[in-house]
């Protein structure tokens, strides 16, 4: 009998260890099985789980996915482990997650066949000193996104470093409650894009070398849209001297070189106290939608844009004349550090109502010239006689309530 | 004494409730009489659905199996309701010749979807070389094979068998994995069964497996490649199958706003004049998903016609071209105004 419960005891403590063990730490190391190894942890952790990769380049040909909850994947330093996809033969991006409370930290995913990161209709995703890179330099060739949670909530980027993105290097599209922090954006077309999204904060950034430095978008046609509630603050965004090189066809495609901020479409965007600096076209660009929209819930036009605080310096020596052949059009010689197209609902334009459109706080700009355009599209488009562009800051001088933190649902 | 006997009926019951699960070979599950042959046993129903998914070309063989009298209820444009219990059981396979389907198959995995009380779970069983059995696989594998095709020339594939994940990213819809095929619509064809050739609904009325059957007649399905529907039936048909388990509202591409399945009318939804939003270079410089008249000119084709993983679709289940699906493609966007 004895015998018989050690035995049993035995046994137990066994399977003790091996239930047991995905909660012990197993860091997954560089070598010809790690795609597998790495997959199978995926697929078999259990919510809270942490999946530790070793130090070295990981080669993969496949992409690797995760849908288990509040898991973490590890790795040594976002320069000491490498997820390299260069030989990528299947799947549209390197690394899939569409669980909720995923944390992914201190790792690089490389060159990629598609997109780098997505995170799909995730509750809570954390990257903290991630980087995502197409390792050849700015090409038409390379991914669209590097970092790209869609239709999720409670999304942290913080610390991550984004580079040669063919559309964006970070991207939140139809999301709400986001934190982009700390993070570096370089040598994409958009350095860093929040679009379609609610209640976002983009704080202390850096964002240098991209076409476009900071997007805000809505687009229509889509599940989430309407955009509200942005904070861009606190940021550098300078040298954005990359030539465009999104495939065409793309919404991005149309960011003008050398553009600082732009925020198209969106409602109550706060850009606040960030440097501004050696943008070719414009420091901050507000517009509408331009194309054709049958979408009957989408609103094209931007409204409550508080600009305040920023320091803008040495922006507008270069338009893009065909990207932005507006702004080339109704400038001569240098153009002022921010830009509004001046686009309005009708009614508003003929003076039967009135809202709030840009408001400008006090703003720093070294520059002897205007610092404020609107361009008055809607004048030159349909009086074309009448057509004069208005550089009267005074006439936008306000006040907006600043836009709240973002608080996670979890906090 | 006594915690060791509740540890031991607690170690067996979570053992138990893991085997009941999933089998670790498929011949465990006793689905087939011959199993080599793919011959099912007594119960277990043989089917076929009028579009399926293009999957580089694979034949599929599709099975049912539901718990002794149990039976599914009938939906016309959703899967039917299928009891716990139920398996949908689904083998691909490569013909060694094509055009002489006598000289047999290659079977390279099995997928199940088995209807669990807390949901459906996917598995997927990968043969061993010499064909005898199947064993479990969830985090999928890549098989270098090849074939010859109906015209007599040797195709070779890198066949991916979908890990768990993949399987879900097509079955899941707002995060619950449904099985795609067998909804009424799609399954109101005749079937060779070993009794002969009957009608697959009316069969599985007769045998007990399928209830609230409608009174009315139910619509013939356009299938993609009979030539008797038109070419915007049979293009509708395609996409629907090809495209609308990921292209719908909840499912894994719903951020996209474009929507495929059969029962769509919007226009942009459609791809229609609808611009890429998030497409990268999967746009291929094109300004519309769908610009009519033009389809040289429409993304829609352009990544259905392609082989690069960051840019074909659907970006599973194929790695070639569909070359006999691209011409209705053409054809139905050429033919819009």
């Amino acid at each position: 009998m004895r015998n018989f419960l050690s035995k049993i005891i035995l046994i137990k403590f066994f399977i003790f260890i091996n239930l047991t063990g995905s909660l012990l730490s197993n860091t997954i190391q560089p070598g010809p099985l790690s795609y597998e190894e790495i997959q199978k942890a995926l697929i078999l952790s259990k919510p809270g789980d942490i999946i530790e990769l070793g130090e070295g380049i990981f080669e993969f040909e496949d992409g690797l996915s995760l849908d288990v909850n509040n898991v973490t994947i590890s790795g040594e330093g976002i320069n000491k482990t490498i997820l390299s996809f260069k030989n990528q033969k299947s799947g549209a991006e390197g690394l899939m997650i569409t669980s909720n409370g995923v944390t992914l930290k201190d790792f690089a995913v490389e060159d990629t066949i598609g997109d780098a990161i997505v995170v799909k209709g995730a509750n809570g995703i954390n990257f903290l000193r991630v980087r995502t890179e197409w390792t050849g330099g700015p090409k038409e060739s390379n991914g669209a996104y590097g970092f790209y949670p869609v239709q999720s909530t409670d999304v942290l980027i913080d610390g991550c470093i984004a580079i040669g993105a063919s559309d964006a290097g970070i991207y939140v599209g139809q999301s709400e409650r986001i934190k982009v922090l700390n993070s570096i954006a370089r040598y994409n077309v958009a350095g860093i894009e929040i679009e379609n999204s609610f209640y976002a904060e983009v704080i202390g950034n850096i964002s240098e070398h991209n076409t476009g430095g900071i997007l805000v978008f809505d687009l229509p046609d889509l599940p989430q849209q309407g955009g509200h509630h942005i904070l861009l603050e606190n940021n550098i965004v300078r040298n954005n001297d990359t030539e465009n090189f999104a495939p065409e066809g793309n919404i991005v495609g149309n960011t003008p070189n050398g553009t600082g901020i732009m925020v198209m479409a969106n409602q109550f965007v706060e850009i606040k106290n960030n440097e501004i600096k050696n943008n070719a076209t414009a420091g901050i660009l507000i517009a509408s939608y331009q194309d054709e929209a049958e979408d009957k819930n989408y609103n094209p036009i931007a409204s409550n844009i508080f600009i305040h605080g920023n320091s803008l310096i040495n922006n507008g020596f270069n338009v893009d004349k065909i990207r932005a052949s507006p702004i080339s059009e109704v400038t001569n010689g240098k153009v002022p550090d921010i830009i509004w197209d001046g686009v309005v609902p009708f009614i508003e334009w003929i003076g039967l109502r009135s809202s709030q459109r840009i408001i400008l706080g006090d703003n720093y700009s070294d520059s002897d010239t205007p610092i404020f355009a609107n361009l008055k599209l809607m004048t030159k488009y349909l009086i074309s006689s009448l057509h004069k562009v208005d550089t009267n800051y005074e006439n936008y001088r306000g006040e907006l309530n600043p836009i709240r933190p973002v608080i996670f649902e979890k906090d | 004494m006594k915690i060791f006997f509740k540890i031991l009926i607690i170690f067996f019951l979570s053992v138990n409730s893991l085997r009941a699960e999933t089998f670790s070979l498929l011949s465990e599950y006793n689905f087939f009489q011959d199993i080599k042959s793919q011959v099912p046993n007594k119960g277990v129903i043989p089917y076929h659905i009028a579009n399926p998914l293009f999957s580089d070309y694979t034949y599929k063989f599709r099975f049912v199996s539901m718990p002794d009298n149990s039976v599914a209820s009938y939906n016309h444009e959703k899967v039917f309701d299928f009891p716990i219990g139920a398996t949908i059981i689904k083998t691909f396979a490569y013909p060694v010749d094509d055009r002489n389907l006598k000289k047999g198959f290659q079977l390279l995995e099995t997928r199940l979807l088995i209807h669990k009380k807390e949901g459906w779970i996917p598995v997927s069983y990968i043969w061993n070389d010499n064909q005898t059995d199947a064993e479990i696989k969830y985090i999928g594998k890549t098989i270098e094979t090849s074939w010859i095709d109906k015209n007599g020339i040797s195709q070779n594939v890198r066949y991916r068998v979908p890990n768990i994940n993949q399987c879900k990213s097509c079955h899941q819809i707002n995060k619950v994995i449904k099985p795609i095929g067998p909804k009424g619509r799609n399954m109101n064809l005749d079937f060779l069964y070993k009794e002969g050739q009957k009608n697959q609904l009316e069969y599985w009325e007769f045998n007990e497996r399928l209830t609230n059957l409608p009174k009315r007649k139910i619509p013939k399905p356009a299938i993609w490649d009979d030539e008797s529907f038109s070419v915007s039936e049979r293009a509708r048909a395609y996409l629907d199958s090809n495209c609308a388990h990921c292209h719908r509202e909840g499912g894994s591409a719903g951020n996209s706003g474009f929507y495929l399945s059969l029962e769509q009318n919007d226009g942009v939804a459609l791809g229609i004049r609808k611009r890429p939003v998030a497409a990268g270079r999967g746009s291929g410089g094109m300004a519309y998903v769908i610009d009519p008249g033009k389809p040289e000119h429409s993304i829609l084709l352009y990544r259905m016609a392609s082989t690069d993983p960051g840019v074909m679709m659907p970006e599973l289940s194929r790695s070639l071209n569909h070359k006999e699906a691209l011409p209705l493609i053409y054809d139905w966007i050429k033919e819009m105004e």
